[in-house]
């Protein structure tokens, strides 16, 4: 039992190293419910990846392990070789590890701007004594601050909404909103769960582009979710397929799109449920 | 744009303190040079509604709203034991400042008592950042173990916490036969406020009591003592950590994977509620009631203060101050006054009534606020956006589900269509039970279309 477990732990730590972000054998349980079974998962560095699966795969509890939310039954996430085992999402996030949510968690209350400076809590430094005394070096910080957030803005092509609450954006916007607000963190690794729920096709495709240039710009890697399977085509260059808490199928998407294991799992039905809707 | 913003701010930094110090200067002025000259229908009724104990007491409630706001208003964290620092900065007061109740070691600095007086006598104003610090430490202790609770259950536990520190001093003059705080006799004489150097100007008497005359200077004690609070309230509030309250107070969660540090940010809000209500514990153990007793820290005045942040507008340190104002008037002075009005119109004496009926008076206060203004008083505008205006996307999403499923279903059989019938036919060439319709596919576009 424990000769193969040194073995995987070995061959884990090579996969960390090859890897912007790594997990490695993570396995996730819910009482007696397997979430996630024994799924090891890699992201090469500067890539989209993507991980599909049709509804209760596992895909956001599997994410949400390597984000940090919950801690996994077994196995370890490992970012640019370094092991995340124990470490909170804060500190996943200043290590580099940034996220989008499937339903939008902006800072509704709070401006655009601020929501972006808030996800630049770990690259500020000033504490409690400086801000109150508004120290020169304090002031500096916010002011540059500020303007990294305008611009970020400006690279989503949302800068006009600055000072608006963030809950008053249209939809496609507060999408665009959320992004920035993961970039400010000046991520390694961009996890977007179900980033173009929501959006018409000509929205989604203006995003698969974005999401390239975003990769191609910030020398980032991309992991998405999604379970709409146009967008995943188009944009990975991997995709990893989910179904009950086990991977099924892994490869490039053409590959992937020919998977007999997938089409039974995933698409067969996604694809039968779909006629039945447009008929009725 | 950005200039004349950036103008605005500047603007608003530094013309609140000097409107601030213009009110507590005017105030001073009133009661110590010009009322006394007036005749006495203007000078009689304003000593009546509004006498100056009355306003230190305004005075020295206002900073503990402003700190309850910290934690409250700021970073979301519902105290109902704020209490507890209130009375832990008295007892320091108490401690440092005032004769001795149990030993008799005699240690004297800059305080405004004979050097022959016995007991600890530290002067109030580093009285002040010593309760500050301990309150402070408290509050982190406190706020340790809670800080995985949230909502109901971290109002119990800090409830919790409010009782065991009061229960703690009630019971403080027998601890394992320690007399620590002379349990419910409390600590009587406490010193008075030293001026220091102040007295050097020629009117200024050394120390302050709670004569008449001396406690028109506490309005410029106090008074400067609120607007250090007001100033780091705002101050804070603007900063990389006020940021991160508020990203805690709106979703905890996102705020964590956006790498805002929960245990740090709540632990520093409780902290630097708890020094606000540090602050003023001595305030009102030296300034205000010159003596401390458990029985003045009791579970109603976590609510009353708690009262002062709501009515208020929780998270503006502004509307947090006005609403402290218009509470403790009422409370220490309001009641009585509008009953002895009431009463001379109706010709009855009401004048102790309804100060005994306060807290029926305040409940309705706050179920009418409730009811017509539930943002407060002067509300922050964020928290007025929230309870005035449904969210957009909650407008926009009355019938969105139906567009956008249609919308989905479009983008699917659009985008599919073509991969569609690969699938398909790659499908039906490994099972053949599973149905290929290449031609129905081609049917539900054309529905859609339609």
């Amino acid at each position: 039992m424990s000769q193969p477990a040194t073995d995987a732990s070995r061959a884990g730590v090579h996969e960390a190293s090859a890897n912007v972000l790594y997990a490695d054998h993570i396995t996730i349980r819910f009482g007696g419910l397997v979430a996630v079974s024994d799924v090891s998962f890699g992201i090469p560095p500067r890539s989209i990846v993507s991980l599909i699966g049709p509804n209760g795969a596992g895909k956001t509890t599997f994410f949400n392990v390597m984000t940090g939310l919950y801690q996994a039954s077994e196995g370890t996430v490992y970012l640019d070789g370094r092991d995340l085992t124990g470490l909170k999402p804060n500190r996943r996030a200043a290590l580099g590890m940034a996220r989008t949510f499937q339903n939008i968690r902006l800072f509704n209350l709070m401006t655009v701007e601020e929501n972006i400076m808030v996800a630049m809590h770990t690259h500020l430094r000033s504490g409690v004594f400086s801000t109150v005394l508004r120290l020169p070096r304090q002031r500096r910080e916010e002011r540059a601050a500020a303007d990294a957030a305008r611009e970020l803005l400006h690279y989503v092509g949302i800068e006009k909404t600055q000072g608006e609450l963030a809950r008053n954006l249209a939809y496609g916007d507060q999408r665009r909103l959320e992004v920035a607000r993961a970039l400010a963190l000046r991520p390694r690794v961009l996890l977007l769960d179900e980033p173009t729920a929501g959006m018409n096709p000509r929205e989604s495709a203006q995003f698969n582009e974005f999401v390239h240039r975003v990769r191609d710009e910030k020398d980032l890697s991309v992991l998405l979710i999604e379970h709409d399977m146009s967008v995943i085509m188009k944009i990975s260059e991997r995709i990893t397929v989910m179904d009950h808490g086990h991977v099924i199928a892994e490869g490039p998407p053409e590959e992937i799109r020919n998977n007999q294991t997938v089409i039974e799992a995933y698409l067969g039905k996604a694809g039968g449920g779909a006629r039945k809707t447009t008929q009725s | 744009m950005p200039s004349t913003s950036r103008r605005r701010a500047w603007l608003s930094d530094y013309t609140w303190p000097l409107g601030y110090v213009a009110v507590i200067m005017f105030l001073f002025l009133l009661y110590q040079a010009i009322l006394p000259n007036l005749i006495d229908e203007v000078s009689g009724p304003v000593a009546a509604w509004l006498p100056v104990a009355t306003i230190n007491e305004c005075l020295m409630w206002a900073i503990m709203a402003l700190g309850l706001n910290v934690v409250v208003g700021y970073a979301g964290l519902l105290d109902l034991g704020y209490v507890a620092f209130w009375a832990l900065g008295g007892y320091t007061a108490g401690w440092l400042m005032a004769a001795p109740f149990n030993w008799s070691w005699n240690f004297h600095l800059f305080a405004p008592v004979a050097e022959t007086y016995p007991g600890t006598h530290i002067t109030f104003w580093l009285v002040i950042l010593i309760a500050g610090c301990l309150c402070a430490l408290l509050g982190v202790v406190i706020g340790g173990p809670t800080l995985r609770l949230r909502g109901d259950y971290l109002a119990l536990v800090t409830l919790g916490f409010g009782e065991v520190i009061t229960q703690f001093f009630r019971n403080s003059n027998d601890i394992d036969g320690y007399n620590v705080a002379n349990g419910d006799a409390g600590i009587p004489i406490i010193d008075p406020i030293g001026l220091g150097p102040f007295s050097l100007i020629k009117g200024v008497p050394a120390s302050l009591t709670n004569s008449g005359s001396d406690n028109i200077y506490k309005i410029l004690v106090l008074g400067a003592l609120l607007g250090l609070c007001l100033f780091v309230s705002l101050r804070i509030r603007g900063g990389r950590l006020g940021r991160a309250w508020l990203a805690i107070r709106e979703d905890q969660l996102a705020a964590s994977t956006m790498g805002v540090s929960l245990v740090r940010s709540k632990l520093l809000a409780y902290a630097v509620g708890a020094f606000f209500g540090g602050i003023g514990g001595v305030a009102n153990a030296a300034g205000i009631t010159g003596a401390v007793s458990p029985s003045g820290f009791d579970f109603s005045k976590s609510v009353l203060v708690l009262l002062m942040v709501v009515l208020g507008g929780m998270g503006n340190a502004w509307g947090v101050t006005i609403g402290a104002f218009l509470l403790a008037w009422l409370n220490s002075n309001g009641l009585r006054q509008i009953g002895v009005a009431v009463g001379a119109a109706s010709g009855k004496n009401l004048e102790a009534v309804l100060p005994r009926y306060n807290f029926l008076i305040l409940g309705l206060l706050l179920v009418l606020m409730m009811l017509f203004r539930r943002e407060g008083l002067l509300p922050e505008k964020r928290t007025k956006a929230l309870m005035t205006m449904p969210s957009r996307i909650e407008m926009e999403s009355v019938g969105a589900h139906i567009a956008e499923a249609e919308a989905k279903t479009k983008a699917f059989t659009e985008s599919t269509s073509d991969a569609d019938a690969e699938i398909a036919a790659s499908a039906s060439a490994v099972s053949p039970h599973l149905e290929p319709p290449p031609e129905r596919s081609a049917r539900s576009v054309k529905d859609t279309d339609r």
